[in-house]
Formats: structure tokens, sequence, C-alpha cells
């Protein structure tokens, strides 16, 4: 048999697919959100709202604690714990950083303008491609990442008193 | 009793499998030039077994036995009897069967068409088909076994999930495996080809037929999947390049390619090598589609049970039959020559060829690339449709005009001087193209490039139709309606892509809302209990201002018992110009109730041309010379 180029480009090359096959099968690609709590934030670069400036994971000050609110205008159960993240605002140990999802950036701002601004941040994830990071899947969602920067509770669904308490609690422990 | 009955079949089907290669193998090495009259009766006897076997299991799913598994999981009592026969294939085990069954029968069809071909031509492709079933047998037996018993027997079954619960959906799993399964029979052909030297010319005329079967069937599976997405999961889009999608329709563009260049092995016996690789990559396709959807690596609206023993027995399956598919085509030591006019059937066909490796090439990379990065960089990525729209949709352009040219040019040279008429249907199309984005409404030039050409499509197939039928010769009528088809298909989709349009709102009963010049009422609600459902009915009100018309619109949310879901019915309403699309979801905790209304014009067309493109080949199988 005659060893060609184009035939080691192409068993090797079907080779190659075939082990990325084999590899995939071995990671665990069940969805779960659950899995994320617990690990330190990966990189990430969002833009924010009203400027094209990056807000990255360095730009996380590190003696406060964060909560990542992903939101968007036309979503009514976040205007349903729009109060609780108003009242979380009051808190010095937290910086409440917003992302806005898939929204527009008028409706967005008017959003804010009616209700009041909660965020420290205001980031955008127009296409909601950034937030996949963070295992979102629906909004509200609401991330708490401790001052190490790690994620500490993750929180679906809209924030109600419960949860109000918890961060409380969280954020101002030792 | 059942399950006792069923393993008993499938186990001599394993045994008459296992015979017919021995037999296979023993009878190739004698000298003798008729073919075993045992191997005819051991061909019946599987066929008969593999089909008793599925009769076996559609009565259990009909009856409800749920002394099986596979029945207990996929059905329930309260079911309609077409949606009960319809869950013997609704699950990874029930579809597996048909999967063997259409093996079998295409491997038993082709041996009793092919019985009087080259002995060992014959013989090796029966040879090579039954090791691929007997590959996927003893994956049926080992880990997906249908019959498989539980104890207890329970009383009631879980149900079929009910997005599943749809006619369309009930016949695109027999459709498509009739499609891709069917390919099989062509990569054993093609190996047998290889390995008993057959002659290029009696290879091509005999899968032919068979590649013309399989690429129907496999066109009519895609569109009724869409047709079911279009109807059943109500986003109001028929084609999501969804990774599921993406898996039927790369062995799609490998049929596409091979009912073309097959016509030039028998015509001129050019071209033998890309044949058999192209049959060899139809079936390996394929397989690595089933692979992606079956293990579960992707994630889509097509979820199987998942299981990583399964996978990874597609895998080595997959590995060994790659494999050792190299193995036999590397040792055919002979080289193609040929010489090709630059104007003739051969290199239109040629061209053909060229573009659905470059779509093939598209939305395989595009398919597999997130799983790529998963692996080598833990990045999850997802290549979504701008990607497949933006490279391949230019290239559509040079694709439908020479699908236009191509069937009226000659085998093996021409002289073309026809540019008077090109000229003219070219202004033609212009023109019309002209006249639609004038009184309807602009669009980008990329999109009127394509409604050009696919204008062109259809008139210079027209006019070359036209012309024929004078001499009342038909042969040329099933590429007419499919490239014809093809051309009504992609002016539609471009048409429906640039005019759909789509208003979210949240809206509450009693409300009305106006945008544009439509105004959306919600009239009221109803609650209804139905046969193995409860539903919420919201009747709509669509008032368009400007051309004073009304529709009422009942979408609908249905709460189902077992399983518990909830799914949500679109309201259609269909006419030739447009179809209004209405769908409304509960918001919780709030009066309010989101509604997404599109308006989504020719999809009635979209669907015609698409049946169009399809019934072509189905035709040719029918139409002799």
């Amino acid at each position: 048999m005659k060893i060609s180029f184009l035939k080691i480009i192409s068993i090797s090359l079907v080779a190659f697919a075939l082990l990325v096959f084999f590899l995939a099968l071995n990671t665990d690609k069940r969805y779960s959100t659950e899995k994320i709590v617990g690990k330190s934030v990966d990189n990430f670069e969002i833009i924010f709202l009203n400027n094209d400036e990056v807000f990255k994971k360095q730009d996380l000050s590190n003696d406060k604690f964060h909560l990542l609110n992903i939101w968007a205008s036309w979503c009514l159960p976040c205007k349903k714990e729009h109060s609780i993240l108003m009242a979380l605002k009051k808190e010095n140990n937290l910086k409440i950083i917003g992302i806005n999802f898939k929204d527009k950036k008028l409706n967005a701002n008017n959003f804010l303008r009616e209700l009041g601004n909660p965020y420290d941040f205001s980031l955008s994830d127009k296409d909601g491609t950034k937030t996949i990071l963070f295992g979102v899947y629906g909004i509200p969602e609401s991330i708490l990442i401790d001052k190490k920067h790690k994620i500490i509770s993750k929180f679906i669904g809209p924030l109600d008193v419960n949860d109000y308490e918890d961060i409380l609690q969280l954020v101002n422990e030792k | 009793m059942l399950s006792n009955l069923g393993n008993i079949l499938l186990f001599g089907s394993i045994f008459i499998t296992l015979s017919i290669i021995y037999f296979a193998y023993q009878n190739l090495k004698e000298k003798n030039i008729l073919i075993g009259k045992n191997l005819v009766y051991l061909s019946f006897f599987q066929i008969t077994f593999i089909i008793a076997s599925f009769l076996l299991l559609i009565f259990a799913f009909v009856f409800s036995d749920f002394s099986l598994l596979a029945v207990y999981q996929n059905s329930h009592t309260a079911k309609p009897i077409f949606y009960k026969i319809a869950g013997v294939w609704g699950n990874h085990e029930g579809s597996l069967l048909l999967w063997v069954n259409i093996m079998v029968i295409f491997s038993f069809l082709f041996f009793l068409f092919n019985y009087k071909l080259k002995k060992s031509y014959s013989l090796y492709t029966l040879l090579i088909q039954n090791i691929l079933i007997l590959g996927f047998l003893v994956f049926l037996i080992s880990n997906s076994n249908p019959f498989f018993k539980i104890l207890p027997i329970p009383s009631e079954g879980l149900g079929l999930n009910p997005i599943l619960q749809d006619p369309a959906l009930a016949i695109h799993p027999p459709l498509l495996y009739l499609g891709f399964v069917g390919s099989s029979i062509y990569f054993s052909a093609a190996m047998a080809a290889i390995l008993s030297n057959s002659n290029g010319k009696n290879f091509a005329s005999s899968i032919k037929i068979w590649v013309l079967i399989s690429w129907s069937f496999q066109s009519l599976g895609i569109i009724v999947g869409s047709i079911w997405a279009y109807y059943e999961l109500g986003w109001g889009g028929f084609w999501f390049w969804d990774p599921v999608e993406n898996a039927s329709l790369i062995p799609w563009f490998c049929m596409t390619a091979l009912a073309h260049s097959v016509l030039v092995l028998e015509k001129r016996n050019y071209l033998y090598n890309w044949v058999l690789i192209l049959s060899i990559i139809t079936f390996i396709s394929s397989v690595t589609g089933t692979f992606l959807v079956r293990s579960g690596i992707l994630n889509s609206v097509h979820t199987f049970a998942n299981d990583p023993a399964r996978g990874m027995y597609i895998l080595i399956f997959l590995s060994l039959m790659i494999f050792f598919s190299f193995i036999i085509f590397f040792k055919r030591k002979i080289n193609d020559n040929f010489y090709l006019e630059p104007i003739s059937k051969e290199t239109f066909i040629l061209g053909n060829n060229w573009f659905m490796m470059f779509y093939l090439a598209t939305v395989f990379i595009g398919t597999i690339y997130p799983i790529f990065t998963q692996v080598l960089y833990d990045t999850k990525i997802s290549v979504g449709p701008p990607f497949y729209n933006s490279v391949i949709a230019p290239i559509i352009i040079p694709f439908l005009i020479m699908m236009a040219i191509g069937p009226k040019i000659r085998w093996i040279k021409q002289k073309y001087n026809d540019y008077k008429s090109l000229i003219f249907i070219l202004i033609l199309s212009c023109v019309i193209n002209f006249l639609i984005f004038t009184f309807l409404k602009s669009y980008n030039l990329l999109s009127n490039l394509i409604i050009i050409s696919s204008l062109f499509l259809i008139i210079h197939s027209l006019k070359d139709f036209i012309i024929n039928s004078k001499t009342k010769s038909y042969y040329n009528l099933p590429s007419f309606l499919s490239h014809t088809g093809f051309g009504i298909l992609m002016l539609f989709i471009i048409l429906n892509h640039n005019y759909s349009r789509e208003y979210d709102l949240n809206i509450k009963v009693g409300e009305a809302k106006k945008i544009d010049n439509i105004e959306i009422k919600f009239e009221n609600l109803k609650i209804e209990k139905r046969d193995n459902y409860n539903v919420i009915i919201g009747n709509f009100n669509i008032l368009d201002l400007k051309k004073n018309y009304q529709k009422n619109l009942n979408p609908e949310i249905r709460i189902y018992d077992n399983p518990q879901t909830l799914t949500f019915e679109s309201a259609i309403k269909t006419n030739l110009k447009q179809d209004l699309y209405l769908t409304m979801s509960n918001i919780d905790g709030s009066d309010f109730y989101n509604v997404k209304f599109q308006i989504k014009p020719f999809m009635l067309w979209i669907w015609f041309a698409a049946f169009l493109t399809a019934s072509g080949a189905l035709l040719r199988t029918f139409l002799k010379k």
C-alpha cells in the first residue's frame, strides 16, 4: 500500500475527530446550574449598558461581595424583585452588578428611571451569550460572589424576602 | 411471555445473520458461478424474523403490555391508538429496532433485485450488509433491548411526551430512517464493488435506484421534521440549524451529490473513485449523526435517555467501520483517468458535487466545533444561524444558476450558444425581482441576488420543460420537478425571511394593544377538560387596520397528566399569502400573558416547494426510460 500525503492527512483528521468524540463522551454535559456554585468565577468581559467600556473579572473588588443580577425590562418577575434589590443597595458590604439581558437600551434605561437603579454597575448582554458562563437559562437570576471571587450562591427566579435575608447573612458573616 | 418471544426472535435473527455471513463467505470461496440457494432462504428467514419482532413490539404498544420496560416508559392506556403505534419508534430502543428492520429490508430487496449480477459483487454486498446488521443487532440486545422485562408489572405506563404526540412527528422517524439507514446498502455495495473488482457502470446502475429512494425519504423526513417544529414548538420557525437538524442534513448533502455523480459513472464510466467515496461517507455520516444524537454529547430537542455506554458502543462501531472502509478503499489502486470538457453535463454534475461538499463541510464544522472547543479548551460556545446564513447564502447564488443550466447540457461535449435566451431569462428575473421589491418591501443586496437566481432557475426550467414536452418525452420530468421545486423553495424562504414580522408583548385579558397597523385584542380565556389533558384556551382578535381584515386566533396551554407537562400550542391561521402565528404563555404570579404574534408569509408555498423537490426523485424511481 502506497502511503501518500493525502492518506495520512485524511486518516489523522478522522482519528482526531474520533478521539475528540471519545473525550466528549466522558465529559459531563448535563446542564446543571448548581455545578457552578463553589467555583471561582471564570474570566469574563461584558460591556456596559450605557457605554462601550468593558467590565472584566479583574474589575471585581477584593474587599466586597458582589451580587450579579440578570434582568430585563420585558421580564415581569424582574419588576417583582426590584424592591429587594433596592433594599440590598443599602448594604455597604455588597456591590450589585446588573446584567441587562436581551433587551433594548432605551427600555432598560426607562425601567431603571421608573423603578430606581439598584446597580453599582450596569452591564449589557444583548444577545444572551455572555451570561451562559454563569449558567443562566432564564431570568431573573442572581449570583452571589464572595471577596475571593468564588460563587457562593445562586438564586433562580425573582429574589424574595427569604433570599434577601440569606444574602444579608452571607455577606455579613465574620 | 411477549418479552420471551421478542427475545427469541432477536436471538434468532442474530443466529441467522451469523449464518448468512458464514455461508456468504463460504460461497464466495467456491468456484460455482451460482449463488447458493441456502442464502436466499436464510435471507427470507432473516426478514421474517426481524419484521415479526417489530410487529410484536407494535402489538405490545397497542395492547399496552406494561411488562415491557419500553412500553411502560413510553406509553399509556389513555393514548389514542395512532400515538401508541408512533410510540414504538418514539424511544431509543424501539427506534433502533426500526433501524435494524430497515437495514434488513434493504438488504433483502437489494439481494433480490441484484441476484443475477456478478456473483462476487452480490455476495460481498450481502456479507458486508450483514456484518453491519450484526453490529446493530448486538447493540440492540446488549444494551437497548426493547423487550426488556420489568417486575412487578406496573398497571399504568408513564406516557409519551406530549410534544411528540403530533401526526407529523409520528411519521418523521420512519421517513428519516428509510433515508439514512437505507444508505447502508450502498455503503455495503461500494465495499463489495471494490472487493469484487466490479465494473463501475454496473455498480452505478445497481445502486442508482437505492440512492434515489433514500434521498427522497431523507428529504421527506427532513421536511416533516420541519413541519413539526413549525407547528408544535411554537417558535415560529421551521429551520433552526439545531445540531440534530444538521445531523440529518449532512447525509442529505452526500446523497444529493451521489444521486448526481452516480449518473456520470453510469453513463460515462468516470468518477468511479469519487462515487465510491460518496457512497461510503453517506452512511458514515449517518452513523456519526446518530452517535451525536444518541450519545447526548449535543444538547437539542431530540433528547433520548442518555447512557454513555450506548454512545461508546456506537463510537466503537463507527471507528471500526471507518477504519475498515478506509483500508478497503485504499487497497483499490486504480486511478480514474478522465478528461471532462468544460461545457458538458459531467462538468456541471461535478460542479454540483463541489457545492454539496462545500455545504457539507460548512454544516459539519459548525456542528462539531462546539464539541471541539468544549473538549479542548473547556469553553462553551454555540454556533448559530448567523454563521450558517452568512457562509451558505452567498454560495447559493452560483449554485442556483448552475442548477438551471445543467440539466439542458448534453453529455460529453456541447457548444453552448443559447446565450440569447439566457440573457432574456436573466433580464426577466431581474424585472420580476424589481416588481417584488417595489410593490412589497425592499431587501438587501444578497436577498436580491438570491431571488434573481432562484427566479432564473424557475423560469429556465419551465422553458426547458415546455420545449421538451413538445417532443412528448417525459424522461426529464423528475429532474424538472426537483430543480424547479428547489428554486421555488429558495425564492419563498428568502421572501419569508425578509417579510416576516414578529411582535412580543405582555397583555391581560380584556386588553388591546396596537403595534404598527395591527391591533391585538385579548378577548377572553376559557378552561376546558379534554381526554388526556386540561387546556387553557385564549381567544385573541387580530385586526389589521390598514388592510381591514379581522381574524380570531385561539392558542392553547395544555396541561398533561402523564407525564405531567405543560405544552404551548400555537394558533395558526394559514392562507396562500401568509400564516398568522400566535403563541401565549402564562407569566408566574401575574395576570399578564406573554404573547408572541408573528406574520409569516408564504409558509404554504415553502412546504409545497419542499415536497415538490422531494417528489422528483420518487417519480424517477418509477419512471422508466
